[in-house]
């Protein structure tokens, strides 16, 4: 990577591990719009709680400990694993020595 | 004010065990396919970007934002992730987004995992992205018309999911309930959020183009004229 693409690299990193460990903690709690139709429309109830539900990090939580640390940690372990598999799998398939687009 | 992030994709159990296994099918074979076309899109430079760019959708998915008395939406991401790396990579980077979040954080179900993938992974990407290339066709090749036409794609791709959710309900709903008011709740809610998503998405891809126009697929054709035009003059002697 070229220096002015670490950069960004770096940045972008940095951002999406501030909103999800961080600034996660302050969004919205209502029903998302899914959860609201499904209410609306009387399906809701059909929801089952998924196989993985005990996981430790259900629901964004450690443990299901309702706390800054908790949520920020689930949050940087999310940002992390997705870098690692969506950067591993792309990273894997491209094309070596090349670009896409030439010089600039 | 929240203490948690709720489940915010389609659980298990809303669709029957056929709809989910012909989800998961498409799902599977979409991903397949774009396990090979992705390559086209990838180098060494904008493979990072795309890493990057899921890690940022699974981040802003986390930021519910309020929309209404009660309700709240969050980004999709597929036309952010299709207009900066390529829309068979956004596939990918979708599709890790939605495993990630189904199998650790208990958020879409697992046999909704194909379903998920469908909606936000291929619907969105393909109306989002078609649309998208639509709107260039006859938009001013400049950085204005790829931001309209990136907001435009991105408010629409959100109402084209919920759409595609009520067809699987359709077909595979485990309740009788009358289709027309699942039809009217989840446009009109969608609808909302389509504006938070074109919103996050411009911005998003504003700033981008910004720093790195060069690295934005889906800019290429402006980038010997318009865009070389404004860059700042450090960036020629930039290391590279």
């Amino acid at each position: 990577m070229t220096r002015r693409g670490r950069t960004l690299w770096i940045v972008g990193v940095a951002v999406a591990l501030l909103v999800a460990g961080f600034v996660s903690w302050y969004a919205s709690g209502s029903p998302d719009g899914l959860e609201w139709a499904a209410e609306e429309a009387g399906f809701a109830h059909t929801a089952e709680d998924s196989a993985v539900a005990g996981s430790p990090f259900a629901d964004y939580l450690w443990n299901g400990e309702e706390n800054r640390l908790s949520a920020g940690a689930a949050g940087v372990v999310g940002v992390l694993l997705t870098l690692a598999l969506a950067g591993g799998v792309t990273w894997l398939l491209r094309r070596r020595g090349t670009t896409t687009t030439g010089q600039n | 004010m929240c203490n948690k992030v709720d489940a915010v994709h389609v659980p298990d159990g809303f669709l029957d065990p056929a709809t989910s296994l012909a989800t998961g099918a498409l799902a599977a074979g979409t991903v397949a396919l774009a396990l090979r076309k992705a390559r086209a899109e990838l180098d060494d430079r904008t493979a990072p970007l795309a890493g990057l760019t899921a890690a940022f959708v699974f981040a802003g998915q986390m930021l519910n934002f309020p929309i209404a008395a009660g309700t709240s939406g969050h980004l999709i991401g597929a036309v952010l992730t299709a207009v900066l790396v390529g829309p068979w990579t956004a596939v990918l980077c979708m599709t890790a987004v939605l495993l990630v979040q189904a199998v650790l954080f208990a958020d879409g179900g697992i046999t909704a995992l194909g379903t998920n993938v469908t909606l936000m992974g291929l619907v969105a990407v393909v109306v989002g992205y078609g649309v998208f290339r639509g709107l260039s066709a006859v938009l001013p090749r400049t950085r204005t018309g790829v931001l309209a036409a990136t907001g435009v794609a991105a408010f629409l791709s959100v109402p084209a999911s919920a759409l595609a959710f009520v067809g699987l309900f359709a077909l595979g709903a485990t309740v009788d309930v009358p289709m027309g008011a699942v039809v009217s709740a989840m446009t009109g809610v969608h609808l909302l959020i389509g504006i938070g998503e074109a919103a996050i998405t411009v911005a998003v891809v504003g700033a981008v183009l910004a720093v790195r126009p060069d690295l934005v697929h889906g800019a290429r054709g402006l980038r010997t004229s318009a865009l070389l035009e404004d860059r700042r003059p450090a960036a020629a002697g930039a290391t590279r």
